[in-house]
């Protein structure tokens, strides 16, 4: 937890969450959540919607192709379908998060870690991002409609010149961590389960820091992530249109 | 792409069941059943078009899924013998010829909001794939909604991932006369919206139409 002690500034909320279990919270703007992968072992599994209207999501390709990127890291913001900016990628020490792995349904992990039910193993039961995903999503009254492409922090998945993708079993690190600011209220709804590409025979999910923090006060000026493109700055454009609009309603 | 195979079909368009030309700009939604074959024609090349499957049976529940599709192939584009995956891990359709050689799922459609984010915050009122999705959807009885508008398609786009992770829209591989076959695996709901991007080179910045012919 190291990292997370560092921060300069109030934190608000700090929980470890252990692998193979489920979060969410309405992040309101000006708050930002780190997330910190405590033993090099983590994937956090990641879905973004407007409280206010959950039809507003995380958008996979409005994200990718807006920033010319597959991979995320410091400087890029997660889109909305909606043309704004949700979150932003403000400090991040790993480099590369996920970004098309998606999650494991309960077939693929029966069928690669074997059969490990409630029954006879306990709380340790074997459990799928879509299980946990659709738990969380539930209590918000979403369902499979909203379970859409995900992110995977701290996870990679490269291609190679014909497209076939890979995954990298050393991306991240103990200790490694990532900051997204909310730049909008935004529901956060994750879980830590494998990567389904995770190639490791073994069912061992690595745990999670949660840490809230207040944010630096955003100018957008001199904003990192605002000015990491020139597409970022037209979608905090619109951000900042949406928040004046609650403002004011 | 190196590893890309051309694979040219022996159906003919004389004895398909129905034939539709779609001007640029307009969705097409219609039901394939199991068994039957769907083939898109790009009649004057360079034209995109973003293509969401539904299950007929159950259209709100199981759909195309980018990202299992391309994980459960282990690879990035589309070609034949690419098996199109559902959100429920399901079949639906596999492509049993292509011409063209290489299709993308990464992308996704442009709305006018995206335009406004990538090419300028003036380019919302320009006509756009998700108007197209969602008015089709909005005219049919299958009770979609926005909803279920879902990462699609991009059959004859070409953006290519690299191995650094970037991502860009290409120049397009397609010609005219060029097509891509796909054989449905179960009965479904076939929605395309033929693009009518103008801000950059996925239609050769001239949307054209495409041809969708069927055979049983």
């Amino acid at each position: 937890m190291n990292t997370a002690l560092e921060l300069n500034t109030p934190i608000v909320y700090r929980d470890t969450l252990p692998g193979a279990r489920y979060w969410s919270l309405a992040v309101k703007r000006g708050f930002t959540l780190r997330l910190v992968d405590r033993d090099g072992q983590a994937n956090v599994s990641t879905l973004l919607y407007n409280p206010a209207n959950p039809l507003e999501r995380y958008n996979a390709p409005d994200t990718l192709k807006g920033q010319h990127t597959a991979k995320l890291s410091r400087g890029n913001m997660l889109y909305s379908d909606m043309g704004r900016v949700m979150m932003s990628i403000v400090d991040d020490s790993v480099g590369w998060h996920d970004t098309i792995g998606g999650i494991t349904d309960d077939r693929m992990i029966r069928d690669k870690y074997g059969e490990h039910g409630y029954q006879e193993y306990g709380n340790d039961f074997y459990r799928s991002g879509r299980e946990l995903f659709l738990i969380e999503l539930a209590k918000w009254n979403l369902g499979q409609r909203d379970l859409v492409p995900n992110l995977n922090f701290f996870s990679k998945v490269h291609a190679d010149n014909d497209g076939a993708l890979r995954f990298d079993e050393n991306n991240s690190q103990p200790g490694d961590y990532v900051d997204l600011r909310a730049d909008m209220d935004t529901l956060v709804v994750l879980n830590t389960a494998p990567h389904p590409m995770d190639p490791a025979p073994v069912y061992a999910p690595g745990d999670v820091d949660l840490v809230i923090y207040r944010s630096e006060p955003v100018v957008p000026a001199y904003d990192y992530c605002v000015n990491f493109r020139p597409e970022n700055a037209r979608a905090y454009a619109n951000t900042a249109i949406h928040n004046c609009q609650e403002a004011y309603s | 792409m190196s590893s890309q195979t051309l694979i040219e079909s022996p159906l003919d368009p004389a004895k398909a069941v129905y034939r539709e030309v779609v001007p640029a700009g307009k969705p097409w939604m219609h039901e394939v059943k199991k068994g039957q074959t769907v083939r898109i024609l790009d009649l004057e090349g360079n034209q995109a078009a973003d293509t969401i499957f539904y299950s007929l049976e159950r259209p709100t529940e199981e759909h195309y899924s980018a990202i299992d599709t391309i994980r459960a192939q282990g690879n990035a584009y589309l070609t034949t013998g690419s098996v199109l995956m559902s959100n429920q891990g399901n079949p639906m359709l596999t492509i049993t010829a292509d011409t063209c050689g290489r299709h993308d799922t990464l992308g996704g459609a442009c709305s006018a909001e995206s335009n406004q984010v990538r090419y300028a915050l003036d380019k919302k009122p320009m006509h756009n794939c998700r108007d197209s999705f969602l008015t089709a959807i909005a005219e049919s009885r299958y009770g979609l909604t926005k909803r279920d508008v879902v990462p699609n398609i991009n059959f004859f786009m070409n953006v290519p991932l690299t191995p650094e992770g970037g991502l860009t829209f290409e120049d397009g591989i397609s010609d005219a006369g060029k097509y891509v076959e796909m054989r449905a695996e179960m009965d479904v709901i076939v929605l395309v919206s033929n693009c009518p991007q103008l801000n950059n080179p996925c239609n050769a910045y001239n949307p054209t139409p495409v041809e969708m012919i069927v055979w049983d």
